[in-house]
């Protein structure tokens, strides 16, 4: 090779787009700080330091407008529906949610007039973590799902992102 | 149920003798039943009595009875930080049920009627400002009486909810869902 060679020898690397485009999404997936029942404790101790979810670059955000995963951490309320909708409307694309536990699935033990049977209804759920309240790891394995997920979206293809399978 | 001076029922019947009725001892705490428009009356004597000085309105719950004619009841559990006693009184209440208010007696009670009437649909004639406390607004029907089903209207929060009318919407942030 000649001069030209050289002088990109140790800094060029060959990848596609959609290679590089989609591990930078999935490699800082920023939650929205924002629980609303027991799973939030849960999360809460998944984003501390004995499971530690930074390492994953997950931080959790303040606002939803910095965000780029929804955590639906606990029972939704029927009163409380709209002000989770609006966090999803606020979040740039692109966007995930992962409903945590057994209320924000399918409203869990709470089949009454007042509790949202399934966040599904009202957002579109990218992971299902189960569990009442899934373990700090089960909240992780949630996260490494959507990482696969995002792996599989061909971003600059257009591939629509809610027809993407999780294997 | 407490400790010191046993509860004296006198200083009420003298009053209120010929008017309310003694349902004895339940669970612990003295049950009187009263009429309805003899509520804040009577309140305002359990609690500025210096022999009673019932200070503390403990709870306003509603009860539905039905198919039970009278249908519904308004409970108030009050307390006396004073001699430690507790007493209940119950008011038997037609449909639609109507109570006068006890908010000038004690203010905590607002917060208590508007739960009985979210829950109940009791409504307390003369309270400041009755409004749903716990459903939002807009919301139609009283969930905890018993021709309301427990898991609601079906629609499309609520697939499982029994056939009727469903809940209005708490706000139109969700009308945008497709």
């Amino acid at each position: 090779m000649g001069s030209v060679g050289d002088a990109f020898r140790d800094s060029v690397l060959f990848t596609t787009a959609d290679s590089i485009i989609s591990w930078s999404r999935r490699s800082a997936l920023w939650p929205e700080t924002f629980g609303i029942a027991c799973c939030a404790i849960e999360m809460i101790a998944a984003g501390c330091a004995r499971y530690d979810l930074d390492r994953f670059g997950v931080v959790f955000r303040p606002s939803p407008r910095q965000s780029d995963v929804m955590i639906i951490a606990g029972t939704v309320t029927r009163k409380f529906a709209p002000v989770v909708r609006r966090l999803y409307d606020q979040m740039p694309e692109p966007r995930w949610v992962i409903a945590m536990g057994t209320c924000a699935i399918s409203g869990g033990v709470y089949n009454t007039y007042a509790v949202v049977q399934g966040a599904e209804t009202f957002v579109p759920v990218d992971v299902h973590v189960p569990g009442c309240p899934p373990r700090p790891e089960a909240l992780m394995h949630g996260f490494l799902l959507l990482q696969e997920k995002i792996k599989k979206t061909r971003a600059l293809a257009g591939t629509p992102l809610d027809r993407v399978g999780v294997p | 149920m407490s400790t010191g001076v046993p509860f004296n029922c006198a200083p009420i019947m003298e009053r209120f003798g010929d008017k309310i009725d003694d349902l004895g001892v339940s669970h612990g705490v003295q049950v009187f039943a009263a009429p309805p428009e003899l509520i804040v009356d009577l309140c305002r004597f359990l609690k500025d009595d210096s022999r009673l000085a019932f200070n503390f309105l403990s709870d306003i719950c509603g009860v539905d009875h039905y198919p039970e004619m009278p249908r519904f009841e308004a409970v108030y559990h009050l307390y006396s930080l004073a001699n430690k006693w507790r007493i209940r009184i119950k008011c038997r209440l037609g449909d639609p049920p109507l109570i006068p208010s006890v908010t000038g007696v004690w203010r905590t009670a607002n917060w208590h009627e508007r739960e009985a009437w979210d829950m109940y649909g009791i409504r307390f004639t003369g309270h400041p400002d009755l409004r749903r406390i716990y459903m939002w607004e807009g919301f139609e029907g009283f969930p905890q009486r018993k021709d309301f089903p427990l898991r609601g209207y079906r629609d499309k929060l609520n697939p499982f909810g029994a056939e009727g009318p469903p809940p209005t919407e708490p706000d139109l942030a969700t009308k945008n869902i497709p």
